[in-house]
């Protein structure tokens, strides 16, 4: 569905994405992972259009992407950090965005504004919304027009618990839907039940992209925590991050069978 | 049968129109346009009323709009790109096209801008002076508005942030309106020897606002105060090459700079 070929990008001397390379196909479920600034959003935003990639070819359903935005009407985006317009009403940013998109009332999937209750606030004005409603809005917004695309970047950073669940369990309902999902997260325990493929980059380059069945057997480890913990610790990759990573993994799981100072 | 260019197909021109409206609603909302329509109203209510000859009153007012209008709508429509900047990053994550994207903000600011003068000044000058002094004052007005929008949205599609942004395009106006006049007097003065007539013919045409106020000037009887040069003008503007030479200069400042946005926004990362 989506094929990316040798994309690079650099900002000013920084290197956002080295020779990424890869292929997503529908009744995916492929997790962006890596430390902050490893290129996850910019991967994501190359993909969208709105960055441009210096080189390199990106496909959409095997068309480039170059100019003609239509295929974005495919693409549902969750940006990490929703920015809207300030004096909207949270109503009226929904009704603009149908109004926009020309799509009918009964086509749109209003199932997160339900269940987020998002209805009850929709003659509030976006401004003085919370950073965790704003989050809510942008989930919404990005489930509404039932894409075959969903690219969510960080979609449970911000959210409460109860939200955070509701959102994954709509997740997992498009799943299985046979959707293409790209997220991005640093919760790996949120990922662990939703992903099947995973991609790991740092500082711009792709270290690997391996389904996470291949993961488990390889590593032995069946929490996508320990399993990249096990791959990193072999490698050298970035050892303070799995480290970090890991902390966050022992105080869920409330057990430390291995650590990798051991 | 002729081939209907790509871009005025009309289910594109309907979305660019949608989202214009969304960009005038936001706009009327914030009052500013409301505020600037009221004072381009009184100052021309009140010039009219308080001289006695209107082209007495139309000079005073062409002063005040050759300032104000390039002024007002360079920071305006500067202040409104970086507001909506969120709306811009919305639009972008949906089918649509950055060009149309562009365009329907063009829109919607430069027809809030146009009202704004066509209501503060156009009511005031049919009302007192509905002549073809009147008419060419409106005619340049509703021109440096265009031009000026269009500059200034090269000037923030260029700038990264706002403060950079309002800066440079308070930089092109100063050089447009005072900056530009004074280099002009240091070339006239300093090559006073030589025939600059013609030089200072192309010089006007690149300074908008220097050629709206000639324009305007040599349909007034001001005109004959400027001697051999103001004569030459006369002979020039007054004809009707001159007059298709002022609107295609105008129309090139207006196109060339919001062309240039849209290659510098085609290309930006957001």
């Amino acid at each position: 569905m989506i094929r990316i070929e040798h994309i690079n990008k650099k900002f000013k001397k920084l290197v956002a994405l080295d020779d990424i390379n890869a292929q997503f196909d529908k009744g995916q479920v492929i997790s962006l992972i890596g430390p902050n600034g490893s290129g996850k959003t910019t991967l994501i935003k190359s993909i969208l259009g709105m960055v441009k990639a210096d080189s390199g070819k990106i496909f959409f359903n095997d068309e480039l992407i170059n100019g003609d935005p239509s295929y974005r009407s495919q693409i549902g985006y969750m940006p990490q950090i929703g920015r809207y317009p300030d004096n909207m009403k949270v109503g009226q940013l929904f009704k603009m965005l149908k109004n926009i998109r020309n799509v009918s009332e009964n086509k749109v999937d209003e199932e997160l504004i339900e269940k987020f209750g998002l209805k009850q606030i929709f003659d509030k004005s976006m401004r003085t919304l919370s950073g965790g409603t704003r989050q809510k809005v942008s989930a919404a917004l990005a489930f509404l027009f039932n894409p075959d695309v969903l690219i969510l970047d960080e979609p449970t950073a911000g959210l409460d618990p109860l939200s955070s669940e509701i959102l994954k369990e709509k997740i997992l309902k498009e799943k299985s839907k046979n959707k293409l999902i790209l997220i991005t997260s640093h919760i790996l325990s949120d990922l662990d039940e939703l992903t099947t493929h995973i991609m790991y980059l740092q500082e711009g380059k792709q270290e690997f992209f391996k389904e996470i069945d291949q993961l488990r057997e390889e590593t032995g480890e069946l929490k996508l925590g320990k399993a990249i913990a096990r791959i990193m610790k072999g490698e050298k990759f970035n050892s303070e991050w799995i480290d970090g990573m890991f902390v966050v993994g022992k105080i869920k799981d409330e057990k430390n069978s291995s650590l990798p100072s051991e | 049968m002729k081939r209907i260019p790509r871009f005025l197909q009309n289910d594109k021109i309907k979305i660019m129109l949608k989202l214009s409206k969304y960009v005038l609603y936001d706009i009327v909302r914030s009052k500013v346009i409301l505020a600037y329509t009221a004072f381009l109203f009184l100052v021309s209510f009140s010039l009219f009323n308080m001289e006695e000859n209107s082209s007495k009153a139309i000079l005073s007012l062409l002063n005040i709009i050759l300032i104000v209008v390039p002024l007002i709508s360079m920071i305006f429509t500067t202040i409104h790109y970086y507001n909506s900047y969120e709306f811009i990053e919305l639009m972008l994550s949906q089918p649509m096209s950055r060009r149309k994207i562009l365009l329907s903000e063009y829109g919607g600011v430069a027809l809030s801008l146009l009202s704004s003068f066509l209501i503060g000044v156009g009511i005031p000058v049919l009302l007192y002076s509905p002549d073809s002094v009147g008419f060419s004052l409106l005619f340049t007005g509703i021109c440096l508005t265009l031009v000026f929008t269009s500059l200034a949205f090269l000037t923030s599609v260029k700038a990264r942030d706002k403060a950079r942004g309002i800066g440079f395009a308070l930089l092109l106006w100063f050089y447009f309106a005072l900056i530009y006049d004074g280099l002009i007097l240091l070339i006239l003065f300093n090559f006073s020897d030589y025939p600059l007539e013609k030089a200072t013919l192309v010089l006007s045409a690149l300074n908008p606002i220097d050629l709206g106020r000639i324009s305007i000037m040599l349909k007034m009887d001001v005109s004959a105060l400027m001697g051999y040069t103001g004569a030459l003008y006369k002979d020039f503007f007054g004809s009707g090459s001159g007059i298709l030479f002022t609107v295609g200069i105008m129309l090139l400042w207006i196109i060339v700079p919001l062309w240039w946005a849209l290659r510098v926004f085609k290309k930006k990362d957001l």
